[in-house]
Formats: C-alpha cells, structure tokens, sequence
C-alpha cells in the first residue's frame, strides 16, 4: 500500500512546492526543513516557478516496474531557475532532441498507474520544452 | 423571466486553454476503417500524450486562468470540473486540480457531468455561487478525453482539450457575463452506461432531434428574452461535434462566418466534447476587444442547451498575454499515424 507515502509527498508532486531558507535565502528542494547550506532550520514553504534547463539526460528503454507503459522517455536533471537540480522526467518532446541547456518547464502529469487500471493514479511534475506563445 | 442573471453582477476574470500536442489526421483513421481518405468530418483531431489524462490537462488550463486573473488561488471557494471522461469514476478530479493549483482546503469541489456540456454547467453555477454572495471566486472547468469506439464515425473528431474560466465579481471581470439560459429535456441521443468503455449513439437521431432541436430552443430563448439577435454580438461559439453542424446552426440565426469562424476549432482539433465551446470562447478572448459582445451557446446530450452572452472590458487587454494563447497550443502540434494513437488512447491490450 504506497497511497499514504504518495499522499504525504503531493504537494512537492503536484506543485514543485519547496522551501525557502529564512537564514541564507536559499531556495531547497525537495522540501527537507534544513538548509543544506547553511544547516539551518529552514520551514518556508516556497513555491518554484517551474522554470529551468536540462544539465543532464539520458533516454530509458527498459523501465522499471510501473512506467512501462510511458517507455521509451527521456529522465533529466533539471537545473532550477531558482537553483536546485530536480530528476524528472521530459514530456511533451514531440520530434525534438533533448539537448543540454534546453530551456524546460514544469507540468503535473501522470506518472505511474499501477497498470489494472484499479489503484490509484499518481500524479506528479514532469518537464516540456518550454511553449512559445 | 427563464433566463439565469445573478443578483450580484458576474464576469470571467481569468481564462485559459488547453490542447494536447499530438494530431491524427481524419484521412488517417478513414484509412485503417475505410481504405480511403475522402470525405471525412474535420481535418485532424487532438490526442492526449501518454502521461495525460482530464485532470493533468486541467491543471494546465487552470494555471493559466490562474496567471490572468492574477488572483491568489488560496481565494478560490470552489474547484468544479467538467468532463465526461473523469479518471475515476469515484474520486473527483476537482480534489486533484485544486490541491496541484495550490487552492486552499476551504473550498467545494465536485465533478459536473452533463456530455458535451458539462463545463458551461459548471459556469452556470458558478454564477450562482458568485452572484449570491458565497464565495467571490469559483474555477470552472470543461476539459476531456473524448472515447470513440474504433471503426465509429465517432472516432474522426473524439478529441482533447478544453478550457478553465475563474467567475468573479463583475467590476473584475475582463468580460461580464450579461445572462445565460438553459434548456434541458430527456432525450437519449448519446450516453455511456457506468463502466462501459465507449459511447452509443442514435445515429441520425443526434441531429434534428437533439443538437439542432436544444440549441435551436436555447438560442431563440435567449433572443426573446434579451431583446437581441445576432447582429448585435461580434463572435459567436457554439458546441461543434464536427465543422458542418455549428455553421448550419449559425447560419440558421443570421449569423456570418466572420462572427463564427474564430471560435469554430473543431476542423482543427476535433471536438473536445465539454471543452468544446469554453476553448471556442478562449480563442475568441484571444483577440476580442474592450466592448465586443459575445454570443456563446453550448449543447450537451442527454439532452441541453446553454447559452450566454458576455461583453468584453478594458481588462482584457492587460491580462490577455499572461498565458499561451489559445492558436499557441493549436499550433504546438505533432502528427501521429494510427498505431500510435492506439497506444495513446489505450486500445492495445497488454495481457
């Protein structure tokens, strides 16, 4: 039964909701109420733009348990607008490379489904290339 | 009087659209079920990504109503979502949508089933709920993933999209709703049964009966009642199951193609079912000017009507920008063949 550990973590999941350092005004994510700059307690909720570029990539063919169905994808690190490098995985690729330096942004989708279509669905942020418009 | 106008005057004070990236041409389904490529309904249709689904596509369009009514999403009192094609049968979308838009936990939340017109539905009671007073904003959503049997006439134009609108106080509003008007018999001219995967329909029994008949009763109506007609609206959108009904229906009430063409979509992206006529009206938004009046009349089976006419403010200018328009996310577009729109909307079976 993994609903109450998906549960706890939506807000991260849905939003890329992280938090802020009120010490050093570091941006922290994933949330984890101590500055890993500074040390300090850090509580500040803070929400991210969404907006950032790969650093780094890589093409998966055989996936794991549970993203089959999305196979192949692209996983990335993104590196934040605000700072952190996030893993996530690139969506919305049509006919494009992914390239380092790809200017992303984030979107919720959904990101696992327990494949008999009888559990519940995981939502999560994933990253696209930037829309123009 | 039968037409609906809140005590307390209400607008749209934020708008936004959303279109999947992915195309199948009509040609290409007529091909795999015909063998030919002629004659088919619309051009191409919009098919939802792997990872896609009602409520991920609308969350998109509600950020983007989000960034243009530039309000703080904790001052929304209600999350109401329109579609006929929920991810779950029990669990509503509209706990998802909200708790990912970051709307606070001091709101109502359900899911609007009306058809095709579930979305307007929920405008229509978020007219209510803003007007009366309980809250001053409500979102309010009309966004599918339309199912079509493969091999159906259906399956040219079952698409994917729709659009979010945030009702407010009118002083807000970047266009005011004047009235709306409903109208709504029993009459099963589409409909699918709980857990069944694909619709049914009454063949011919969709037309004169009931797209025509509701809409027809609706518009005329709303004509009567507000003394207006339609040389008095500069746009016009309404439900478009494929490109040739809307502009028969259009034309039937003196409407022109300039007043109809902006907010016709479904040749380009099929019909998006509940999100049909509220991405009309976003694409009509797109480009509106400060006064224009817009007429908009939506249809759903089962069956009902819902019309609407709204005046455009000065608002519209300084907040039309803040989100992708929506020709932005019809232009955004990959084209995919049969095979891979089987993948996407699920047909393999895998074991």
């Amino acid at each position: 039964m993994e609903a109450p550990r998906h549960w706890r973590l939506k807000k991260q999941r849905y939003s890329l909701t992280g938090e802020v350092c009120p010490h050093c005004s570091a941006k922290i994510f994933p949330p984890r109420d101590v500055c890993p700059e500074c040390g300090q307690e850090a509580k500040t909720a803070f929400q991210f733009s969404g907006k950032g570029e790969v650093f780094s990539y890589t093409a998966i063919t055989d996936a794991p348990a549970g993203y089959q169905d999305q196979a192949p994808y692209a996983i990335a690190l993104v590196k934040l607008n605000e700072g952190p490098i996030v893993t996530a995985q690139l969506t919305d690729l049509g006919t494009e490379p992914v390239r380092i330096g790809m200017p992303v942004e984030m979107v919720t989708r959904r990101i696992k489904d327990d494949g008999n279509e009888r559990g519940v669905i995981l939502y999560g942020y994933k990253f696209r290339p930037v829309m123009q418009g | 009087m039968k037409l609906l106008i809140p005590e307390k005057p209400v607008g749209i004070i934020g708008y936004g659209a959303y279109i999947p990236r992915y195309r199948i041409p009509a040609s290409e389904i007529s091909r795999i079920w015909h063998g030919e490529s002629e004659g088919t309904p619309i051009k191409e249709k919009s098919v939802p990504g792997l990872d896609e689904d009602t409520i991920t596509m609308s969350i998109e369009a509600a950020r983007n109503a989000l960034n243009r009514a530039q309000i703080d999403p904790k001052e929304l009192r209600a999350v109401w979502i329109g579609s006929e094609s929920h991810p779950y049968a029990v669990k509503p979308s509209g706990t998802v949508v909200a708790e990912a838009i970051g709307a606070s936990e001091s709101i109502s939340a359900a899911d609007f089933e009306f058809a095709c017109k579930a979305g307007t539905e929920a405008v229509i009671a978020g007219m209510g709920f803003v007007g009366s007073g309980m809250g001053d904003y409500v979102l309010a959503v009309g966004m599918d993933t339309a199912q079509g049997r493969p091999g159906d006439v259906l399956e040219y134009t079952a698409a994917a999209g729709g659009a979010a609108v945030i009702i407010g106080p009118a002083s807000e509003a970047l266009a005011v709703i004047d009235a709306a008007y409903s109208f709504v018999t029993d009459t099963p001219d589409f409909w699918r049964r709980q857990t069944q995967k694909y619709p049914e329909h009454g063949q011919r029994f969709t037309g004169d009966p009931a797209y025509f008949h509701h809409l027809e009763n609706s518009i005329e109506t709303f004509f009567t009642e507000t003394g207006t007609s339609a040389k008095d609206y500069r746009f016009a959108v309404f439900h478009q199951p494929n490109a040739k009904f809307p502009q028969k229906l259009g034309k039937e009430f003196g409407f022109t193609k300039e007043q109809f063409q902006t907010g016709l979509l479904s040749p380009m992206i099929g019909n998006t079912y509940s999100g049909a006529v509220l991405l009309g009206l976003s694409a009509i938004l797109d480009i509106a000017e400060p006064g224009d009046k817009i007429f908009a009349a939506a249809f759903g089976s089962g069956a009902g009507s819902d019309a609407f006419s709204f005046t455009v403010t000065e608002r519209i200018k300084s907040c039309r920008n803040l989100a992708p328009s929506t020709q932005a996310y019809i232009q955004r577009r990959t084209e995919i063949d049969y095979a891979v729109y089987a993948r996407h909307r699920g047909k393999y079976i895998m074991n």
